[in-house]
C-alpha cells in the first residue's frame, strides 16, 4: 500500500545518513504490506549493490538484499564438489518454502528484510539461527558489530537493532554448512504461516544443535556435546523454554505449539540418531 | 522519470511512497486491482521485467526503466478490440470459466501466464499468493490447465439449445482483459475534481463525543471538509437492507454524537487526495467521555447491564419464542436425548473487492452513486430516506461487483459519499482499506445454539429443543432477520412433533454482525446436524438412516417457528431423497478405492471411541454427513422487474435491476430470455443493477438472482415473443400461429426475414416491440443440499485431512451446469474456510485483532479439496424453468457434516468452529487417558 507520509526516497546505505523517521528499505514488501503513517523518508538499501551471496572457505555470506528468490535457487547454482561439502544448504529451500508469501513476493522480499521484522515464524531467522549465523550489523556511529542472529530477534516483531543500525549481512559458517540437518515445520493450515519450526543439526564433531522458532517468541537454540537420548532432549527443552516463551497468537495456540515443539523435536532426533541416507548420486 | 508501461511511454512521477499499485491504477491501467493492498491476495500482480510481483508491496519508484506488464498488455500487440488475439492464459480462463466475480482474474492470469509446465505441476504452491473467494479454485484449476467447459448453445440442427448449456458468462472477454468495470474502475477523466473521503474511527468501544477539534485538519494542504455528527442527519436508518425497510431496527446515524464499538466512524474528512485526506484524520482531536460497555452477550444480558442503545431493555433488539406440541414429554418418551451448546463464529465475507462508491452529479442535477452493492434501489431508497431526496433525485448504479456473500446487503459507504458530495457539491470517493473491512464492516452473526433432542429406539425424533443466542453487535442491522431465517429451514426440514425454539440477539458493544452467506442457517444448522448425528450413534442407527426416517417428506407440514407453516412455501419440487441417496452411494463407493478410504495411510488399529484416540502418531478416518434445506426465497416480499426489446442490431436487449457479483445470473438470465426468444444466449445483451434502467429490483440477495429476477426476465421475454409473432405476422400476412422465431430471424413458410430487418419495420410503423416482467417472489419453493465427508484426522497433530468430499444439490432445473457447480464449489471452500480455520478474533476491549488476511486466512489453492457434485433430478413448479435457488444453501451443511466426520473418527464432539489443528489437538489430548506426552513434556 501506499505510504503518503514518505516525502523522500534517497538510496544510501550509509548509516550516517539515518535519522529519526527514517527507514532502510530493502525489498519493501514488509513495509509497504503494512504500511505506515508516521514515516518521512525510506533509505534504500538495494541500490548498493552488494554481492547476494558470497562463499569462501570459512562460509557463505549472505547480502541482506540478497532476495529470497536469489537464495533459492542458490543451491541449485552452486558446484556440486559445493553441494556434496555443505550439505545444510539443502535447508535453504524448505526455509525459503516457509515462508506464506507466494513466490512472486520472493522476487522482492530479502533475507534481511525477514531477520530485521522480527517475527517468530519469519523463515530467514530459522534458517540462520539454525545454522549459527552472525549477522553483520553498521551502527549509525560508524561502528560495526556482529550479533548471532539467534540473539537478533528478541521478541514478536522486536530485535536487539538500535535506531538507525542497518543489517548488512548475514555469514553462515562453514562448520555449521559441513553439518548433517533436518527439518520440521507444522501449521495451522496448508501451505500456511508456520506455528512451529524446528531445524536440528549434527556436526562433524558430533555435537547437536536443535533450533526452536515460530512456536516461541524468539528463536531458542538447544547445544548437546552428542545427541541426546529422548528423555535428554525432552528435559533440555523444558529447561530451555519458559512457560512463557511460546508464542500466542492466531497461528497457533501455545499449548499445541508446546506439544509440537516436544514432538518435532523428538523427530528430529530420531532421524539424525539413524544412519545418513546415501547421497542421490552415490559419489561417496 | 519514464515509465513503460505496456510498450508505452508515459511520463509521469510517482510520490516516494508510492506503490507501483497506485501509480499503475493513476496511468489508466484499471485492470490491476486491489484485493488487500497488503500483498498476500495477489489480485494486482503484474511483471515487472517479465516477473511477476504483488505491485501493491512494489516501491513505484524502483519500476522506473523496466518494462511494466498489466493485465491490458499481456497479450500480443496491447490495446485489444474485440477478435484480436488473447495471450493463451486468457483464453484458458475464457474456456474453463475460471472466475466468478472475476476480481481476482488480472492477477490469477497475470501469475499462471508466467508458469512453465513444472509450475503447473504444484499449483498449490505456485498459487498460493493469489485468493479467490468465489470459485473453490477448481474451475482455476480447470483454467490454468487448459481444460475447456464453456460450450456454444446451438443444437445438432442449428437452433438454440439454451437451457441446461455450459453457456459463457457474458462478461468473460472483459474479465480475462482487465477492462471489465468494477466500482471504482472510473476513468479519472470522467470525475473531473474528484475528491476522497477517509474515516476517523473510535478507539472506545462506547463513549460520547464531547468536542471534535477539526481545526488543525482542516490546516492541512487539499483538506476541503471535515464531517462530524453535527452535520449528519438526525434520521436513524439501518444499514441492512430490506424490501420492507420496518423490518431493520432504525439504530444509526451516519454520523452519531454516541460511538459503540471500536471502529465506528467518528469523523469524515474529505481531501483532493487520499493522502490529504489521511493526514486530515490524523489531526482530528477528540474529546470523549467513555461508556461503560458490554463485550458479550452474557455481559449484556446480566441484569443491569448497560445499554448499547438506550431504550433497548436488557439488550435484547430481537426475540423469538415458539412452543410447539411438548418438548418435555417428548424428551421423556425418548430412548436416547442429547444435550450440548454449539458455537459458530464470527466470520468476513473477504469479498475480495472492498466496499466503496463514488458520489458525484450528473447533467440534470441528479445525485449518482456508484457503489459495491448487492441491492442498488434499496440503497436508493435509504439515501433518500436519509437524506430526505425524492426518488427522482437520486441515481444509484453498481458496476461489476467483486463479491458480496451478503456483506453488500447493507449501507456502509454510500450515506458518507452522499453526505459528502451534497455539502461540497463535488465528486466524493470512499475506498475501504481490507484493514477497515475487518475491522469495521460487518461479518457473520455469531450464535451459542444450546441444543435438546430426543430420538425413540425406532428412530423417530420426538423432541427438538433450541435456545439460541445471536451476537448482533453495536447495531441491530440485520439482527432479526437473521434470527428468524436461522430458526426457519434448519427446524423445519425435520418432521417432529414437540418443537421448541427460544432466540433473541443481542447488542454488545463490538462489531457488528449482519447479512452472511446462509443468513442464520449455517450456525442452527451446525448446531442441529450435529444434535442429529449424535441421536443417530446414541440409537446405533446410520445417521443417513436417521435423517431418512426423520426429515420432511414431499407433502409434510414445513413446521419451525409457528404452528402453521409459512403460507407461501411449497413444495414446487422435491430431491431431498436423492440427495440424500447420492451421498451415500458416494461415500459408499469412496469406502472402496483407497485414495478415497484412507487405506493409503497408516491407520490407527485402535480405532475407538472409548480409546478417545488414543494412538497418538496414527490417522484415524470417519465419516460424516448434514443435510440443509433453505426456501428458495426469502419471505416478506422481493420484487423485481425487467424490461427487454428488440434492439436495432437484430439482438435483444434486456434490462434487469439485479446485480452481477459472481453468481453468474446474468448468463442465466440470458438463457432464460434467449429460450423463450428461441434464439442463443449471445444475442441477449444485458445492462443491470441501475436505478435508471427498470422500476425496481429488491435486489441480490437471498439467492434470488435466478428465482425472482430471472422470473421477471421470463417473463419479459415470453411476453415479448408473443408480440413479436404477432407483429411478424403482419410482415407475412398471415397469423400469429405459423410464424416461427429463429436465432437472428422470424419466418414464416420458407421465407425469412432478419431481426435487424424486423426491428426496422417496426420503427417505421412506430410499434413498440418492448415487454415488461415482473415478480413478486411469491409463492416460494425449497431447495435442498447435502454434504459427506470422510476425513482422516492426525491425533498427534491435529490435522483434518479430507479425504472424500461430495455434495447433493437439488436445484430443480439447472440452467447452467458450469455455473451452478462453480456456485457450489465455491460454497463449500468458503465453508471449509469456516470449519477449518477462519475467525474473526475480538479481544477483551473490543479491539478487532485479525485486521489483515495474513491473521484471517482464507482458504488458498493448497486448502481446498475436491468435491465431486451431484445434482438431484428434479423440476420447480415455481421457479422459471422448473430452476431453483443455489447461492448460499451449498455452505450451510459443511460445517456439521465435517464436525460429524470429526466425531465419528475420534470419538470426540467437537462443538465450536473453526476445528483448527491446534483445538483439534487439545480436544484429543483433553479425551486421551493418561495423557503420555505429559509424562514426556513437564507441565507448563
Amino acid at each position: 500500500m501506499d505510504l503518503p507520509t514518505v516525502s523522500e526516497l534517497i538510496r544510501t546505505a550509509d548509516p550516517q545518513h539515518w535519522r529519526p523517521g527514517d527507514a532502510w528499505l530493502a525489498g519493501g514488501t514488509v513495509l509497504f504490506s503494512y504500511g505506515s503513517d508516521t514515516l518521512q523518508r525510506l533509505l534504500d538499501l538495494t541500490a548498493a549493490g552488494w554481492e547476494p551471496l558470497a562463499m569462501n572457505d570459512d562460509g557463505l555470506e549472505i547480502a541482506a538484499t540478497c532476495t529470497i528468490a536469489e537464495l533459492y535457487t542458490f543451491p541449485g547454482a552452486v558446484p556440486p564438489r559445493v553441494r556434496q561439502a555443505w550439505p545444510a544448504l539443502d535447508l535453504m529451500q524448505p526455509c525459503c518454502d516457509s515462508f506464506v508469501a507466494s513466490f512472486k513476493v520472493w522476487n522482492v522480499s530479502t533475507v534481511g528484510g525477514n531477520i530485521c521484522t522480527g517475527l517468530p515464524a519469519g523463515p530467514m531467522t530459522s534458517l540462520a539461527a539454525a545454522l549459527d549465523g552472525t549477522a553483520l550489523v553498521l551502527s549509525p556511529g560508524g561502528t560495526v558489530r556482529r550479533v548471532p542472529v539467534a540473539e537478533l530477534v528478541i521478541g514478536d516483531g522486536r530485535t536487539a537493532l538500535a535506531p538507525g543500525e542497518l543489517l548488512r549481512s548475514i555469514t553462515l559458517p562453514a562448520t555449521a554448512l559441513r553439518a548433517r540437518t533436518a527439518f520440521r515445520r507444522l501449521s495451522l493450515t496448508n501451505l500456511g504461516r508456520s506455528g512451529v519450526l524446528l531445524i536440528g543439526r549434527t556436526d562433524e564433531d558430533g555435537s547437536f544443535v536443535l533450533t526452536v522458532t515460530a512456536a516461541t517468541k524468539r528463536p531458542v537454540q538447544l547445544r548437546f556435546p552428542s545427541l541426546p537420548d529422548a528423555a535428554g532432549l525432552g528435559a533440555g527443552l523444558a529447561e530451555a523454554i519458559d512457560a512463557g516463551l511460546w508464542h500466542d497468537d492466531v497461528h497457533g495456540l501455545p499449548a499445541w505449539r508446546r506439544d509440537m515443539t516436544y514432538r518435532l523435536a523428538e523427530e528430529i532426533r530420531a532421524e539424525l540418531a539413524a544412519p545418513a541416507p546415501a547421497p542421490e548420486d552415490g559419489s561417496l | 522519470m519514464t515509465y513503460r508501461i505496456n510498450n508505452a511511454e508515459v511520463d509521469a512521477a510517482p510520490f516516494p511512497g508510492q506503490c507501483l499499485r497506485t501509480f499503475l491504477r493513476e496511468q489508466g491501467t484499471l485492470g490491476v486491482k486491489k484485493g488487500c493492498d497488503a500483498g498476500d491476495c495477489g489480485a494486482c500482480t503484474v511483471h515487472v521485467d517479465g516477473r511477476p510481483v504483488h505491485s501493491c508491496l512494489y516501491p513505484a519508484v524502483r519500476a522506473e526503466g523496466r518494462e511494466i506488464t498489466t493485465i491490458e498488455g499481456l497479450a500480443d500487440g496491447a490495446g485489444l478490440a474485440d477478435g484480436e488475439a488473447l495471450h493463451p492464459m486468457q483464453q484458458q480462463f475464457l474456456d474453463a470459466q475460471g472466475f466468478q466475480c472475476g476480481f481476482c482474474t488480472a492477477g490469477m492470469v497475470m501469475t499462471a501466464a508466467t508458469f512453465d509446465e513444472q509450475q503447473k505441476a504444484n499449483l498449490p504452491r505456485n498459487l498460493k499468493g493469489n485468493l479467490c473467494r468465489c470459485t473453490g479454485y477448481r474451475a482455476i484449476e480447470d483454467a490454468v490447465c487448459g481444460h475447456r467447459h464453456t460450450e456454444a448453445d446451438t443444437a445438432s440442427d442449428g437452433g438454440p439449445r439454451t437451457v441446461g448449456a455450459n453457456v459463457a458468462a457474458p462478461a468473460g472477454p472483459d474479465i480475462v482483459t482487465g477492462r471489465a468495470r468494477y466500482t471504482l474502475d472510473v476513468p479519472a477523466e470522467e470525475l473531473p475534481g474528484l475528491l476522497h473521503l477517509k474515516i476517523l474511527r473510535s478507539p472506545h468501544a462506547h463513549a460520547r463525543i464531547l468536542s471534535i477539534d477539526a481545526s488543525a485538519a482542516l490546516a492541512v494542504p487539499g483538506v476541503e471538509a471535515v464531517l462530524t455528527h453535527e452535520d449528519a442527519p438526525d434520521q436513524l436508518f439501518s444499514t441492512a437492507q430490506h424490501e420492507l425497510h420496518t423490518d431493520d431496527p432504525d439504530d444509526t446515524r451516519v454520523l452519531d454524537s454516541v460511538v459503540r464499538f471500536r471502529g465506528q466512524r467518528v469523523a469524515a474528512v474529505v481531501a483532493d487526495t487520499v493522502g490529504a485526506a489521511a493526514a486530515g484524520v490524523r489531526a482530528l482531536k477528540v474529546d470523549y467521555e467513555i461508556l461503560p460497555a458490554v463485550l458479550d452477550p452474557a455481559a449484556a444480558l446480566a441484569p443491569g447491564a448497560p445499554e448499547v442503545h438506550p431504550g433497548t431493555a436488557g439488550n435484547v433488539v430481537a426475540e423469538l419464542h415458539s412452543d410447539i406440541g411438548d418438548v418435555d414429554a417428548g424428551l421423556a418418551a425418548a430412548d436416547v436425548v442429547h444435550e450440548n451448546t454449539y458455537y459458530s463464529q464470527r466470520l468476513q465475507h473477504v469479498a475480495l473487492e472492498t466496499h466503496g462508491s463514488i458520489a458525484s452529479f450528473d447533467d440534470l442535477g441528479r445525485l449518482v452513486v456508484r457503489t459495491s452493492t448487492q441491492v442498488p434501489f434499496l440503497v436508493r431508497r435509504t439515501l433518500c430516506r436519509v437524506f430526505g431526496l425524492k426518488l427522482a433525485s437520486v441515481r444509484v448504479l453498481a458496476g461489476r461487483v467483486g463479491g458480496g456473500f451478503g456483506g453488500k446487503q447493507e449501507v456502509l459507504t454510500e450515506d458518507l459519499v452522499a453526505l459528502a458530495a451534497l455539502k461540497l457539491n463535488r465528486p466524493v470517493q470512499l475506498e475501504l482499506t481490507r484493514e477497515e473491512q475487518f475491522t469495521a464492516t460487518t461479518t457473520r452473526h455469531p450464535f451459542a445454539v444450546k441444543v435438546r433432542a430426543g430420538a425413540a429406539a425406532d428412530g423417530t425424533l420426538t423432541a427438538l429443543a433450541l435456545d439460541v443466542t445471536a451476537n448482533t453487535g453495536a447495531y441491530g442491522n440485520h439482527a432479526p432477520g437473521v434470527m428468524f431465517h436461522g430458526c426457519g429451514e434448519s427446524v423445519a426440514v425435520y418432521r417432529c412433533a414437540n418443537k421448541k425454539v427460544d432466540a433473541r440477539s443481542v447488542y454488545t458493544n463490538t462489531l457488528p454482525s449482519g447479512a452472511f452467506r446462509g443468513y442464520g442457517l449455517s450456525q442452527m444448522i451446525f448446531a442441529i446436524e450435529s444434535a442429529m448425528d449424535e441421536l443417530a450413534r446414541g440409537l446405533g442407527m446410520d445417521p443417513l438412516d436417521f435423517r431418512r426416517r426423520n426429515v420432511v417428506a414431499l407433502g409434510d407440514r414445513m413446521v419451525s417457528t409457528a404452528p402453521e407453516p409459512a403460507e407461501d412455501v411449497h413444495y414446487g419440487s422435491y430431491g431431498l431423497d436423492q440427495c440424500l441417496e447420492l451421498v451415500s452411494t458416494a461415500l459408499a463407493a469412496g469406502r472402496q478405492r483407497a485414495e478415497t478410504s484412507g487405506a493409503a495411510l497408516s491407520v490407527s488399529s485402535e480405532l475407538s471411541v472409548s480409546s478417545g484416540a488414543a494412538d497418538d502418531g496414527g490417522w484415524l478416518v470417519g465419516e460424516g454427513t448434514a443435510v440443509a434445506m433453505i426456501d428458495t426465497v426469502p419471505p416478506r416480499g422481493h420484487i423485481s422487474h425487467a424490461k427487454i426489446s428488440l434492439r436495432e442490431d437484430g439482438r435483444y436487449g434486456l434490462d434487469v435491476g439485479t446485480a452481477e457479483f459472481g453468481n453468474g445470473t446474468t448468463t442465466v438470465h440470458a438463457q432464460l430470455a434467449s429460450t423463450a426468444l428461441h434464439t442463443t444466449a449471445d444475442r441477449v445483451v444485458i445492462r443491470q443493477s441501475d436505478t435508471d434502467l427498470v422500476d425496481h429490483d429488491t435486489g441480490a440477495y437471498g439467492s434470488t438472482g435466478t428465482v425472482v429476477a430471472g422470473k421477471a426476465s421470463l417473463a419479459a421475454a415470453e411476453e415479448l415473443a408473443t408480440l413479436l409473432k404477432g407483429f411478424a405476422a403482419s410482415l407475412f400476412h398471415h397469423t400469429s400461429a405459423q410464424v416461427h422465431l429463429l436465432a437472428d430471424a422470424v419466418e414464416c413458410g420458407g421465407e425469412r426475414v432478419p431481426l435487424a430487418d424486423v426491428a426496422a419495420r417496426a420503427r417505421e410503423e412506430g410499434i413498440d416491440l418492448s415487454a415488461e416482467g415482473r415478480w413478486g417472489g411469491t409463492p416460494r419453493s425449497v431447495a435442498f443440499n447435502v454434504q459427506g465427508f470422510r476425513v482422516a484426522v492426525h491425533a498427534g497433530t491435529g490435522e483434518i485431512r479430507i479425504l472424500q468430499s461430495v455434495h447433493a444439490a437439488d436445484a430443480g432445473v439447472v440452467v447452467n451446469p458450469l455455473q451452478c457447480r462453480g456456485q457450489i464449489e465455491g460454497g463449500i471452500a468458503q465453508a471449509l474456510g469456516a470449519a477449518l480455520f477462519e475467525e474473526v478474533r475480538i479481544d477483551a476491549e473490543g479491539t478487532v485483532e485479525t485486521r489483515i488476511l495474513r491473521e484471517y486466512h482464507v482458504p488458498t489453492f493448497a486448502d481446498v479439496p475436491r468435491t465431486v457434485i451431484f445434482f438431484a433430478d428434479t423440476d420447480d413448479s415455481l421457479g422459471p424453468m422448473g430452476a431453483k435457488s443455489m447461492s448460499e444453501s451449498p455452505f450451510n451443511p459443511v460445517a456439521p457434516a465435517l464436525a460429524n466426520a470429526l466425531r465419528d473418527a475420534t470419538g470426540i464432539r467437537f462443538a465450536r468452529t473453526p476445528f483448527a489443528r491446534d483445538r483439534v489437538y487439545l480436544g484429543l489430548r483433553a479425551a486421551r487417558v493418561p495423557v503420555e506426552r505429559e509424562a514426556a513434556a513437564p507441565a507448563v
